[in-house]
């Protein structure tokens, strides 16, 4: 890297990187006191409209993270967006949590999200929905809406989200930043509010790919709590996160392509992919042909697992009984409970876990021939707040192209990569399992020559 | 009545003693600690808490399948049971159902009868509840302990079978070294299946008969119903559960009555079984496998390793005992009872074989006498039988001779216990033993020595 010291003089420091920010800092540019209270200046300024927030540390120390509020940290209130969890502090910090500490980071707030993270609009919070900063009208997509907002809005140096069918991907592409799902088992779950338990994971949201790479390397690995995560370590070298697109073979997807992606974004995807080609990668029409059965396999296993996991909030050890549950939580206890009972197993679980298998052999036939897939984070930008609220399966259906990654244990990121009417477009690529390196490497060089990720929201609040 | 055979199926559950809990790092010898001390994130179900195989639980129980004489699933699962109780905190218990780590096993009781093993599989106890009249208490510190489920065929047709059965699972447990298999602190809990039928070529088939008989592993004939006795906590009160729920069976089948699917409880003081759930109200579990862990993946090298680690089992030593040394076949099964017993034996026998002393001497020694084990060794009691037989003083003319010879030699001893010291005989015990160079048979001279002190 060169060593040329950094150049921030006409840049507020809040708008830095998180890579910018630990080299400023080194240079001694600004002090850590410095950095947090222009942070928690621009959080007082902007958060009581934007709603990314939902509990502030006013006190922080070190560089300022924003953590999904399903991020368990000890001594800090942890609601999941919830009410059935108002008042519940947990006695003890996740590993991802533990992972930032020994980094030097510490928890500037925790963020709002959909409640126990059901949810793509991040309208299913029990404290208020988060808004778009690039229009105050719009969703700003969901579930970790609020560390999607904190990041564009640079009320935090990066975030931590979740990610159990585009969690992360989703809102990172409808504001405009980097979002990166890892493979599942790359990152302890431990001390992560369970959705569904064989797909959620914990993901970077940050202002750079590089910055993701570097978070990554932080959060990975091993803890002796998950027991899916194992032998997980991360590590990149900038060598080869600057490798370049060149030599790299990029499946698009023709079930990524077809009736109902709005042309427009459409447009903006396929310019962004002419631009992997000019950058030397060669690009060829895949199928995923089980993609059709995905949502559907999708909300089948995650009910089911979620009907599960909402069990423990019974009322007698958490603050508020079940009353208080949302409508969406309450939607996905029902259909899970519905299709584990006893007759029904076999139909739709066990049918289910079936057709997942599927969708995961069409990935690993997919990578026998290309390195990475590319394709459309969502079908659409942005919509209007309260639009799809009266609508669960036109909401269902916004995750069409992230849910499969999720199914398939494979890692995705989102990376900006233009506009369309006046709001962010994220281009998603997928890689095969474990092999994050290359995801990364090809979002590096993508923003490096376009810039996308510099762009910020105009807050005129 | 005997007309009627009774069908018993038997599930015994049985707390591992591992040092660590089923799937956190808490410690798992809870037994009578202050409540929720031994607790943490996992076993008290917190949000976000993820729980972490403890593998020496998963080796435990399948040395309890091995020594059952089950096959090892090569690929195993881990499932949730979905109930609510508030033991139960994360509002499931993680279990086995679809994929057990052990199954179809076998155990012989002694009248040469199989009783065929269905499954044994690994899962996970709940907290304890404690009933206040101000209301209920929940001890977290059980959460979590490992549990081994051990499930029969319906292959018990009286109580008899099923006392020597579950006597011969306490056994393995203890002498496998995976639980203290105390009932009365639970580590061993067993819960009943009852039914009963007609004997065959008996009259017309019952109503309940009549209809789709249930077909269970290939067995014909079996009732289309079964009464779950459930919650008795102890072994005695279930052997007296099991007889009254067979009378009341028969006595309802006999008055016409139809019998359902039902789970019911034991009433000591009214010494009867009352329903708890009917059919209607029986729990819909939702299992599906366990998301939170991976397949449970058992090379057929590590099982050979847990297999050749498998100490000689009781009834295997017992047969042995016949066999090798001629042990009458009551005797070898005392002898075989406990491994500490057993290991005392054989180290006697060993010991005896140098000193002319036959095992059947030292079985009966062992047998007869029960000498503490702790104390005495296996050489001094080969000692003591040789000893014995060389002539061991037995008669009483000659015992009482030296007893006196001992009072006059210690009178200060008679002087004390004349005080009411009692203790003192034990100072003219010493004596006889002295004076006749322990050939005197102590437990003899103590009632001879009783005598003449109350005569005087």
């Amino acid at each position: 890297m060169q060593k040329s010291k950094l150049q921030i003089k006409n840049q507020n420091l809040t708008e830095l990187t998180l890579t910018e920010t630990l080299r400023a800092l080194e240079e001694k540019q600004f002090s850590l006191e410095e950095l947090n209270k222009n942070y928690l200046e621009r959080i007082e300024k902007y958060n009581p409209q934007l709603n990314a927030y939902l509990h502030i540390n006013q006190d922080n120390k070190k560089i300022p993270a924003a953590i999904k509020d399903v991020i368990s940290t000890r001594g800090v209130p942890t609601t999941a967006s919830s009410k059935v969890l108002q008042g519940y502090i947990p006695p003890y910090d996740s590993t991802v949590i533990n992972r930032l500490l020994e980094n030097g980071i510490s928890i500037i707030g925790k963020t709002n999200c959909d409640e126990f993270a059901m949810g793509g609009s991040g309208e299913n919070s029990a404290y208020g929905p988060t808004k778009n900063p690039w229009d105050i009208n719009k969703v700003s997509g969901g579930s970790s809406s609020g560390s999607a907002v904190a990041v564009a809005a640079d009320l935090c140096v990066f975030a931590l989200g979740s990610d159990t069918g585009g969690s992360v991907r989703q809102p990172a592409s409808f504001t405009g930043i980097v979002g990166l799902k890892p493979s599942y088992g790359r990152v302890s779950r431990y001390g992560l509010i369970a959705m569904a338990s064989s797909l959620d994971q914990i993901g970077p949201m940050t202002k750079s790919v590089e910055d993701a790479a570097l978070v990554l390397d932080w959060i990975s690995g091993e803890d002796g709590y998950d027991s899916n995560c194992i032998n997980s370590k991360f590590q990149i070298t900038n060598n080869k996160l600057q490798q370049g697109v060149k030599g790299l073979t990029i499946g698009m997807p023709k079930e990524y392509f077809g009736v109902g992606l709005d042309p427009k974004v459409e447009k903006v995807i396929k310019d962004a992919i002419k631009k992997l080609e000019e950058l030397g990668g060669e690009t060829i029409e895949i199928s995923l042909p089980h993609s059709q059965y995905a949502l559907a396999a999708y909300y089948v296993i995650v009910p089911s697992e979620v009907s599960s996991n909402m069990a423990r909030y019974d009322g007698i050890r958490f603050g508020k009984d079940r009353e208080s549950i949302g409508q969406e939580v309450k939607r996905r206890i029902m259909l899970g409970t519905y299709s584990l009972s006893s007759g029904y197993w076999e139909d739709y679980y066990a049918k289910a876990a079936k057709v997942r298998a599927l969708i995961k052999q069409d990935f690993e036939k997919a990578f026998a021939n290309v390195d990475i897939i590319v394709g459309p984070v969502s079908p659409t930008v942005a919509w209007n707040l309260g639009e799809k609220m009266d609508d669960p399966l036109t909401m269902y259906l916004s995750d069409i192209y992230t849910i499969s990654a999720n199914l398939a244990g494979i890692p995705g990121l989102s990376v900006p990569c233009g506009s369309s009417d006046g709001l962010p477009v994220g281009l998603q690529i997928l890689g095969k399992q474990w092999d994050e390196e290359t995801i990364l490497r090809v979002g590096y060089a993508y923003e490096q020559v376009t810039g996308w990720h510099n762009k910020k929201p105009k807050l005129d609040l | 009545m005997n007309k009627y055979q009774p069908v018993i199926g038997l599930e015994v559950h049985v707390e591992l003693n591992t040092k660590s809990k089923m799937f956190c790092r808490c410690s798992a010898d809870y037994f009578g600690k202050e409540p929720n001390t031994h607790t943490c994130p996992v076993c008290l179900g917190l949000p976000g808490a993820l729980p972490y195989i403890n593998q020496q639980a998963i080796d435990d129980c399948i040395k309890i399948g091995l020594a059952l004489n089950c096959q090892i699933a090569e690929k195993s699962l881990f499932e949730r049971k979905n109930y609510f109780y508030p033991d139960l905190p994360k509002g499931y218990q993680i279990s086995q159902y679809r994929w057990p780590l052990c199954t179809n096993g076998k155990l012989m009781i002694d009248d040469g009868k199989i009783i065929r093993i269905n499954r044994v599989h690994q899962e996970e106890d709940t907290g304890k509840l404690t009933h206040t009249k101000d209301g209920t208490l929940i001890d977290f510190n059980r959460s979590g302990v490992p549990l081994v489920e051990i499930v029969t065929e319906p292959d018990f047709t009286n109580v008899e079978e099923v006392r020597e059965y579950a006597k011969k699972l306490q056994q393995l447990f203890r002498y496998l070294d995976v639980s203290n298999a105390d009932m009365e602190r639970g580590d061993m809990r067993l819960e009943a299946n009852v039914s009963v039928k007609r004997q065959a070529a008996e009259g017309p088939l019952l109503r309940h008969e009549a209809s789709e008989p249930r077909q269970r592993r290939g067995e014909s004939e079996l009732p289309n119903y079964r009464v779950e006795l459930k919650n008795i906590n102890s072994f005695r009160f279930m052997v007296a559960a099991i007889e009254h729920e067979i009378k009341r069976q028969i006595t309802e089948i006999e008055a016409g009555k139809k019998l359902t699917q039902e789970t019911r409880g034991w009433n000591e003081d009214k010494k009867c079984t009352y329903l708890q759930r009917s059919k209607e109200e029986a729990h819909d579990y939702r299992y599906f496998p366990e998301p939170d862990l991976p397949e449970l993946i058992l090379n057929p090298k590590k099982i050979q390793q847990i297999k050749s680690s498998l100490p000689e089992l009781p009834w295997d030593k017992a047969k042995r005992y016949q066999n090798e040394f001629g042990i009458k076949k009551a005797d070898a099964k005392i002898l075989s009872e406990s491994k500490e017993v057993a290991e005392f034996f054989e180290e006697a026998v060993e010991h005896g074989k140098k000193h002319q002393v036959a095992p059947q001497d030292i079985a009966n020694y062992i047998v007869n006498q029960k000498p503490d084990i702790t104390s005495v060794l296996p050489t001094q009691a080969v000692e003591e039988i040789k000893g014995k037989k060389v002539g061991v003083i037995e008669d009483l003319k000659e015992l009482e001779k030296l007893a006196k010879k001992s009072m006059e030699e210690n009178q200060k001893a008679l002087e004390d216990y004349k005080k009411g010291k009692t203790e003192a005989i034990q100072v003219l015990i010493g004596g006889v033993m002295k004076i006749s160079s322990g050939k005197a048979d102590s437990r003899k001279v103590k009632e001879v020595l009783e005598k003449l002190l109350k005569s005087k």
